[in-house]
């Protein structure tokens, strides 16, 4: 099982982003389960969603306590909400800035993590650019698909048209897209340096 | 066809499928999604002929039901916490007057203090009340539920409630298989009622009962229940046969033939449960799940008979008695054969308090070692509540409960379980 957490603010779309990810999964016939931290829907306000995939029916209903990866869709939080609880050793972090694990004080949090594990993407003005609107859920659902492998970019794509009407989805998919090559390119400079 | 979808929108689809005739409703979280999936049904013309009835409270959502039912309609309706207590009157008089009413209920806890998350309280405080009470373990037997609930309802002239765990599961996306129209006209006949308000042959419904028959009355309801008990494994089955997968049914046993140790739980946490029975099962330990699936009518011989051979039984339950303990656990001791002090109970997941298997295993752990008490509030923080007990020991005006509570906790915000 691989369990993704996502951590954002109410009007961020957290909350679609899990549902987008359980979509994506559900397309490459794999059983997945996406769910809110519920009850926390005012703008603004921290907001946490789960989704786990699985290669077999997901029975599990507690909340993500140790995440294999995690999706921080606002770099504010980092020092508000525990974001990094029990997330495993080699874990995944991805993070929603145009600046680095060193700029945002992490560095020495992260000194133990594969570098290739870790990754920032600017997720939030390439939905500007792309949506028209500080939405960075399907960005960062494409830089996901870059860091961790765990789903492909078709199939982040499939999920997003299946959600939203053509116009929104197509400007989405564009955004998922951009972020799918910046965090690619990312990955491929440390694996050079 | 299989979809990955909330739980909200799989029980409308399958509500739609029932083809009702009437759906009437009142907001209240999270039973929400449910009923504004079925209006958009209603407004885009698919759902024909049926009514989308908006009405001002519960207590009118179940009077309307009342009244479409008793005209002939198929009739459905969706509620949770508050909302099920604000129409309880309208609740007992459904089932009294023996209308086909089926009703989802989103579990969610009761104030004061105001929580919307989830626990059962809400629908257990209505488990005498007359209707048949169905408790889904996952999305795909929510949906599936709903459908054996009309079937249900109508051949017994019953309302049937679909409980569902708030949020848990109405807002969790997962894959679950649509069944198609014609799996579902199948399965349910159309709506054949045993009364019905018709000019042409009027009656009157409803009539005031002296001592001379009330009893009767109320025996009556009692004896239909008891069919229920019948009916429901065998429409288990015949839905098995149409649809090609299990749901519903009396009891889900899981790994029980030899287990000392039996954990007896309701709805979605048992998900949980059994894969904590298998990781202690994996390390040598014989411990097994039932499931209830049926609430009411209670299924005593098959809960005696899948907890025959248990040495120690836990009922964990997300509700409470308060100022007795589980309500769940005392319907489990009428039904447990042996000693009555093997009955364990376990309140948990009150308001919406994360269970984890982690907690989990300790408590069964706990009961395996035969350490386990015999009423136990798993994940209390005992250092709280000690501190209002202090301040009610220390000063007269010590204040709200929960209010000073909150302040002692300080700032939860930052809380991901």
């Amino acid at each position: 099982m691989f369990q993704v957490r996502i951590h954002g603010r109410g009007g961020q779309g957290v909350v679609t982003a899990a549902e987008l990810l359980s979509v994506a999964a559900f397309r490459e016939d794999r059983h997945a389960q996406a769910f809110p931290s519920f009850g926390s829907e005012r703008t603004g306000a921290p907001v946490v969603a789960f989704c786990r995939i699985d290669d077999r029916p997901i029975r599990l209903r507690e909340p993500i306590l140790a995440p294999d990866a995690l999706i921080i869709q606002d770099p504010t939080l980092l020092h508000q909400v525990d974001v990094f609880g029990g997330l495993v050793p080699d874990g995944y972090i991805l993070i929603n800035t145009s600046r680095t694990f060193e700029d945002l004080g992490l560095g020495d949090f992260v000194r133990d993590f594969s570098a290739a594990q870790l990754c920032t993407v600017p997720a939030t003005e390439i939905a500007m650019k792309h949506v028209g609107r500080p939405l960075p859920n399907a960005a960062l659902l494409g830089g996901f698909a870059a860091l961790t492998g765990r789903t492909s970019l078709e199939s982040v794509n499939s999920a997003i048209r299946e959600k939203f009407p053509a116009k929104v989805a197509e400007a989405n998919v564009l955004a998922a897209a951009a972020a799918f090559e910046y965090v690619a390119r990312e990955k491929a400079e440390v694996a050079h340096a | 066809m299989l979809k990955q979808i909330e739980g909200s929108a799989a029980v409308a689809e399958a509500v739609g499928l029932c083809r009702p005739e009437v759906i009437c409703a009142y907001p209240i979280s999270p039973q929400t999604h449910i009923v504004e999936a079925l209006g958009r049904m209603v407004s885009a013309g698919k759902l024909s002929p049926c009514e989308f009835i908006n009405v001002e409270s519960e207590f009118a959502a179940m009077s309307v039901a009342i009244g479409a039912s008793a005209a002939g309609a198929r009739a459905y309706t969706a509620t949770a916490s508050q909302g099920l207590l604000f129409m309880a009157e309208a609740v007992y008089n459904a089932a009294g007057l023996g209308l086909p009413i089926v009703m989802t209920v989103a579990n969610r806890a009761i104030g004061a203090p105001i929580n919307i998350w989830n626990d059962h309280t809400d629908a257990l405080s209505q488990r005498d009340c007359g209707w048949i009470q169905l408790f889904a373990e996952d999305n795909q037997e929510a949906l599936d539920l709903h459908i054996q609930a009309f079937r249900l309802a109508e051949e017994l002239s019953l309302p049937v409630m679909v409980c569902m765990d708030g949020f848990i599961l109405t807002h969790a996306y997962e894959r679950v298989d649509i069944p198609t129209q014609a799996q579902v006209d199948a399965f349910l006949p159309p709506y054949e009622p045993r009364q019905v308000l018709d000019p042409a042959d009027p009656v009157s419904i409803g009539a005031m009962v002296g001592p001379e028959a009330f009893m009767e009355v109320r025996y009556l309801a009692h004896a239909k229940q008891r069919q229920a008990l019948e009916l429901i494994p065998a429409w288990a089955d015949e839905f098995r046969r149409i649809f090609g997968r299990q749901s519903g049914g009396l009891t889900h046993a899981y790994r029980t033939s030899d287990a000392d140790v039996v954990v007896v739980a309701l709805g979605s946490v048992l998900g949980t449960i059994k894969d904590t029975v298998d990781e202690m099962r994996a390390g040598g330990m014989k411990i097994g799940a039932l499931g209830i699936t049926c609430f009411r009518p209670w299924p005593l011989a098959a809960v005696r008979e899948a907890l025959a051979g248990a040495k120690c039984v836990v009922v964990l339950e997300k509700s409470i008695a308060i100022g007795m303990g589980g309500i769940v656990a005392n319907n489990v001791s009428a039904s447990y054969a042996g000693r009555p002090d093997s009955v364990h109970t376990v309140i948990a997941g009150l308001g919406g308090r994360a269970i984890t298997k982690k907690s989990l295993h300790r408590v069964f752990s706990q009961a395996m070692e035969g350490m386990l008490g015999p009423l136990t509030f798993m994940d209390l923080d005992h250092a709280l509540v000690e501190r209002v007990l202090a301040r009610e020991r220390e000063q007269r005006r010590s204040g709200p409960i929960a209010e000073g509570i909150l302040r002692d906790l300080g700032v939860v915000g930052a809380k991901i379980g």
